[in-house]
């Protein structure tokens, strides 16, 4: 099935072709507390303590919330705010390696998934800091860990990777086939699903073919070829296109009995149980017009980013941007020292006549972007709105159902930031509600009070 | 021609007796005290009570939500005279002026990005704080102009914005609409400020600005003991319940961010009345 809406960004995946190669131990790396969504987890480490690879440097707080684990074996140098790709500086741990890469004696492998029982598979994805690599960063453990009344029949695996210019997924796919096939089947037990169906952009049908090949007898999984468009890889629209199943606005897939997860997570996962091993690295691409030697890396989580450019050749000297991620819905970063961490999916690096800096003008009423809104919203009307800081109006036009995916501003020929009037909007917006939801508790009380005077 | 006049004024004389009877039988009681505090109060509607405007503030007022010295804007009499309507006494109280606490305009502050979305503080500020590289500073945007319906904001040339004392009535609601935390009220009288919030260690802050406050405790030192000024974190404060009021102090700041505004500072800028 087809969504509605979605634009044809040019692609640029040109470093679909090449192997993943895994990036040169650092002498420095930069781990943040806060790597995924939820409660940041409490640090275990001070500065002056010796810490091998794998070792816990924070425990979980709470349910929604994972620990990070060491990338290698060295000193702690600090344990302070530095820079993080979010823009703010945030807690982090500082590790200068020794060089040695010393495993951490406290892994726990639990071997064969197949023998364990979900709630054992759930404890060490967790114990493992197993987080969504799709970019979002949700932990793994509590996607998995659906409440008993939301009936779980499907598990959908993402392989869409819409994003233009990225590959990592792709060449995680054709690299680790059997590890991710393995992954999609420890991820069905854990949520005793009968099926999974993996969904891949008809431009990565070598993956497909790979994934098919690689798939064990015991993995009732179904491969479906989908049409190339953003945002393909967003979840509600991939359960869409895959299953025909909508996700209602302002819920989760698991309304609609499904679980999504990203191919690298699968990976992760069956690392975390069939070997223990943490989440301390990723794939990520390197690419973009402006930097030397694009690649595909396997890099560690918290190797800073001037480290990985250098790696890759060095920028060019008419670079203009460097982003995390994509270009639909990356983070442009300003300060060549934070670290990639478990969410960085890539690094584009774009020349400064790519990264033109429009006027926003004013909207001329052509519906480009309507038409262009997976979600079948009305960008426009909402821009108009949100530029005369009439935030409360803006419930009225769903502005939470708002993905953030980028294709009105994409097609807007007026170039309205209009992606950004809605993030400020939904904050805003969900300021005003719970504004309301606090004076109606307000209001209640006095009724209670004066009831009872 | 008269039977249109007649039948027209028949229809407008039985709509307003229509109008008036039904003024008389659906009318609200309103407690009167309500509408003598709303007489009472400025009518600016500036909203720095926290209420939809004087009336809504009056009613609250009324109803015993809201202190009667709640509004920010009016005189001491005024308070006086809305508490004296309740019944009730009210607390005398320094009058205060909003200051804006950064001075770091184009011209001495650096950036760390090129920004050009929506020019709103509030906007830029989600996109790692602002573009400014001070963490701290001001962005320049204008919201808080935007909030004051006194008009007592200004942007200078530079960039940051600047409160124009004789007009600021100390409503705060530019105060609430700063993203960055940067205005302060403060006693009116008060003659020496630091208009700097940046917490980096000197150096650091140097390079991000600089008029930024270095931490270096020239100020505090001058003190023999019991300071008026300390430094906490890195930056200087005023404690504004002992103000000191010494144009002499200020000079001795390296970076300018230690600021006279007292009698003895040029017309334009003073914060003192
Ligand atoms: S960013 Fe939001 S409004 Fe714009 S196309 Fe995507 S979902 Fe629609
Ligand atoms: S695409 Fe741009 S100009 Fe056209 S209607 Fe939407 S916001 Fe307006
Ligand atoms: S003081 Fe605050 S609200 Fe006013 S322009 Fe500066 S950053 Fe914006």
């Amino acid at each position: 099935m087809k969504f509605s809406g979605g634009v044809h960004p040019a692609y640029h995946k040109d470093t679909a072709g090449l192997q993943i190669e895994a990036m040169p131990l650092l002498h420095r790396y930069v781990v943040p507390i806060a790597q995924h969504l939820g409660a940041p987890g409490k640090v275990l480490v001070a500065k002056g303590d010796r810490v091998a690879r794998w070792q816990p440097l924070s425990e979980p707080v709470g349910f929604v919330s994972v620990p990070v684990h060491a990338p290698t074996s060295g000193t702690v140098k600090q344990v302070a705010a530095l820079p993080h790709p979010l823009g703010r500086p945030m807690l982090a741990v500082e590790i200068e390696s020794d060089g040695e890469d010393r495993p951490w004696e406290g892994l726990a492998p639990l071997g064969d998934w197949r023998s364990l029982d979900p709630a054992a598979l759930r404890r060490a994805i967790q114990a493992a800091g197993v987080v969504g690599l799709g970019g979002a960063t949700f932990p793994t453990h509590v996607k998995l860990s659906p409440p008993a009344e939301k009936k779980v029949d499907l598990l959908v695996i993402n392989g869409a990777e819409c994003e233009p210019y990225l590959t990592a997924d792709h060449r995680v796919m054709l690299e680790q086939a059997a590890e991710v096939m393995e992954g999609v089947g420890l991820m069905m037990r854990v949520l005793g699903v009968p099926r999974a169906c993996v969904g891949i952009e008809s431009n990565k049908p070598d993956a497909l073919a790979a994934l098919r090949r690689a798939c064990p007898a015991d993995v009732a999984a179904e491969f479906v070829l989908l049409e190339t468009k953003y945002p393909q890889g967003s979840e509600k629209h991939l359960i869409y296109a895959l299953c025909g199943r909508r996700v209602p606005p302002g819920g989760l897939p698991m309304d609609v009995g499904c679980v999504v997860q990203n191919v690298g997570t699968a990976v992760a996962c069956l690392e975390a149980v069939r070997d223990g091993l943490p989440m301390t690295e990723r794939v990520a691409t390197v690419t973009g017009a402006a930097i030397n030697v694009p690649h595909n890396l396997r890099v560690r989580v918290g190797a800073p980013l001037l480290d990985v450019l250098a790696h890759c050749g060095g920028v060019t000297p008419d670079v203009g941007k460097v982003i995390f991620g994509g270009p639909m819905m990356g983070i442009g970063q300003f300060d060549m020292d934070v670290p990639l961490i478990k969410g960085t999916s890539g690094v584009l690096c774009l020349r400064d006549d790519e990264a033109v800096l429009y006027e926003g003008g004013p909207c001329i009423r052509c519906g480009a972007c309507v038409d262009a809104c997976p979600m079948g919203l009305v960008p426009s009307a909402m821009g108009l709105i949100a530029e005369r800081f009439r935030f409360e109006e803006l419930g009225d036009w769903h502005v939470l159902d708002c993905i953030e995916c980028g294709s009105c501003a994409y097609v807007c020929p007026s170039r309205r930031p209009l992606v950004q009037h809605f993030k400020r909007g939904k904050a805003e917006w969900r300021d005003i509600l719970e504004e309301r939801r606090a004076k109606t508790e307000r209001d209640a009380k006095r009724a209670e009070t004066a009831a009872t005077a | 021609m008269l039977v249109p006049t007649v039948v027209l004024s028949g229809i407008g004389l039985l709509s307003g007796l229509g109008l008036a009877l039904a003024a008389r039988a659906f009318a609200v009681e309103t407690d009167p005290r309500q509408d003598r505090i709303t007489e009472a109060l400025p009518g600016a509607n500036c909203g720095g009570c926290g209420y939809a405007g004087c009336g809504d503030f009056a009613g609250a007022v009324v109803r015993g939500d809201a202190k009667p010295d709640g509004c920010p804007v009016c005189d001491q009499e005024t308070r006086r005279l809305v508490a004296s309507i309740v019944g009730l006494t009210v607390q005398d109280r320094a009058p205060q002026v909003a200051l804006i606490l950064c001075q770091g305009g184009d011209d001495v502050a650096a950036k760390k990005y090129r920004y050009n979305g929506l020019a709103s503080c509030a906007s830029a500020a989600l996109l790692g704080g602002g573009d400014k590289a001070c963490g701290a500073g001001c962005l320049g945007l204008g919201d808080c102009q935007r909030a004051c319906a006194f008009g007592a904001v200004e942007m200078t040339p530079s960039g940051v914005a600047r409160i124009i004392p004789a007009r600021c009535t100390a409503c705060g609601q530019c105060v609430a609409a700063c993203p960055k935390d940067l205005i302060k009220l403060v006693p009116a009288e008060a003659t020496i400020h630091v208009l700097c919030s940046n917490h980096d260690r000197g150096p650091a802050a140097k390079k991000a600005c600089a008029v930024a406050c270095l931490g270096c405790k020239k100020c505090e030192k001058s003190f023999a003991e019991d300071p008026r000024i300390k430094v906490a974190d890195f930056l200087a404060y005023i404690d504004y319940e002992h103000a000191p009021d010494d144009p002499a102090l200020a000079a001795l700041c390296p970076t300018g961010s230690l600021v006279y505004r007292g009698a003895a500072a040029p017309a334009a800028e003073r914060t003192s009345s």
